[in-house]
């Protein structure tokens, strides 16, 4: 095989490549119109792209392949769609980018697209983005779904869909570089909590797979393996990827939520008593 | 205001959410309203569909099998368990079938192994497992193309010193009715009886 081969997409999907391309244009060209003192730097242009281009690498090349014909490839493949990728894209900031862009739209959209800001505002409820967060993981791994799932192209993309869509949205809830003292966005506590949550409930499902002694996912057995490799080494790995990176990032995500609550200590609170004083 | 607004309502929210989420869930653990043995599968697959050739060497489609019960089955003639196994096993599924019934079911058996497996090398192979039986085989991209619809793979290991390789393949038994329509797909395990009782059922629904 080719390296083009290893390049292009196993299961071409014109409507990904096209919403890969439109997030990518949008950014560049968004970075080259916006005024220098809004423009993210290097590091985080950096970080965003790494994000799309490692979600868009697992989708649309040869490791997809992979990823449906083994399941440790598969959960490989879902751990950068639901965790690394979206972390990586939220870490990045792209509000700026997203900014300029809203200031683009007409009025009239805006109001048009206000009940998508709707959406959103539930979405993000703390419990509900937990709910979806772990419940995706758990709807799509039991296992006579997870068999329907691999057995189906539609559902199979549906299911790669909703875990980078969900991803995104939980991330950015969680990694929100808008102050919670001054702005809408959720308290460093509540997402701590909510990190915790997920950890902890994600780790219950990997010890499961880890520890489960009979064949709980045999769809990869039934239709054939990527390569002639043991099924039990197949969801013992794949097991460890759903049970140890996930519960490191949630304890890294609580760190670094820590880190900019320490860091915010007291910046805030004399600003929003002046502004209490003044309202009074 | 808004905020609070939200805030107000998370819980009547949640519950509505968590609530819908079990009815979903609830609806795709639903049976059908026939008892199969095999894995229900319809929907999920696209409807049989090939451009391979047969064990005579001519190009052959799906339509050219149309109208019978059709069992698709990958694997090879050089395979050492998997495939004799299976293919026994049909065998003595419909023969085992009533007489009227029998012509009424068709096995594929699909080689992958297009390499060494011949069109004659492939005829006599299918000839020894039964009547009911077509061996088919085409190039390595017609194969591939057939294997990603059906959501499968196959892949070759290392030659040894006698140029003898193992071939890795889907062991389940995809089943069509007479429309070409996916219906279901049998894992190697189930017994002989089990399969019997699913074709009965599928023949005698449309006929």
């Amino acid at each position: 095989m080719s390296l083009l081969d290893y390049l292009l997409p196993y299961d071409f999907s014109p409507l990904t490549v096209l919403s890969y391309m439109l997030v990518m244009g949008f950014y560049g060209v968004g970075l080259i119109r916006m005024p220098d003192q809004d423009r993210p730097g290097s590091l985080r242009i950096f970080a965003f792209t790494l994000g799309v281009l490692i979600c868009y690498a697992v989708m649309q090349t040869r490791f997809d392949y992979y990823a449906q014909y083994m399941f440790f490839v598969h959960r490989g493949q879902h751990l950068i769609l639901h965790h690394i990728g979206p972390i990586l894209i939220a870490l990045s900031n792209p509000l700026p980018v997203m900014r300029f862009w809203f200031e683009k739209i007409r009025p009239g959209w805006r109001r048009a697209l206000r009940p998508l800001g709707w959406v959103y505002q539930v979405l993000q409820q703390p419990f509900i983005a937990l709910f979806l967060f772990v419940g995706l993981i758990y709807f799509w791994l039991w296992p006579s779904i997870h068999f329907d799932a691999m057995l189906s192209r539609e559902l199979y993309w549906v299911m790669n869909w909703s875990m980078l869509l969900d991803g995104l949205l939980f991330w950015w809830l969680i990694f929100d570089p808008r102050p919670p003292a001054i702005t809408s966005s959720l308290g460093y506590g509540r997402r701590m909590l909510v990190l915790a949550a997920a950890g902890v409930l994600q780790m219950f499902l990997g010890a499961w797979i880890v520890f489960s002694r009979d064949m709980v996912y045999d769809v990869y057995e039934v239709c054939g393996r990527a390569w002639p490799l043991d099924p039990e080494v197949d969801q013992l790995l794949g097991g460890m990827l759903t049970y140890i990176p996930p519960a490191m990032m949630s304890i890294l995500g609580i760190l670094l939520m820590l880190r900019r609550a320490m860091h915010q200590d007291g910046k805030y609170t004399n600003q929003s008593k002046q502004l209490e004083e003044t309202a009074s | 205001m808004r905020t609070r607004f939200w805030r107000q309502r998370t819980n009547i929210i949640s519950a509505t959410l968590t609530l819908i989420a079990s009815l979903l869930l609830t609806g795709c653990f639903g049976n059908d309203e026939e008892d199969w043995n095999g894995k229900n599968i319809s929907g999920l697959m696209p409807e049989l569909e090939f451009d391979l050739i047969n064990s005579q060497g001519k190009s052959v489609s799906g339509d050219d099998y149309s109208g019978r019960v059709r069992m698709l089955f990958f694997g090879f003639t050089s395979c050492p368990d998997v495939c004799p196994t299976a293919l026994q096993k049909l065998n003595q599924v419909t023969s085992g079938l009533d007489p009227e019934l029998q012509d009424e079911v068709l096995t594929l058996f699909v080689s992958v192994d297009p390499k060494r497996d011949t069109p004659e090398r492939l005829a006599k192979y299918v000839d020894f497992f039964g009547d009911n039986i077509v061996g088919l085989t085409g190039k390595e991209p017609q194969l591939r193309e057939l294997a990603k619809r059906y959501r499968t793979t196959f892949g070759y290991d290392e030659p040894d010193a006698d140029g003898n390789y193992a071939v890795s393949h889907s062991s389940a038994i995809y089943v069509f009715d007479r429309e070409g329509n996916p219906r279901l797909l049998m894992r190697p395990d189930l017994s002989g009886e089990e399969i019997r009782h699913d074709l009965a059922a599928l023949i005698q629904e449309d006929a």
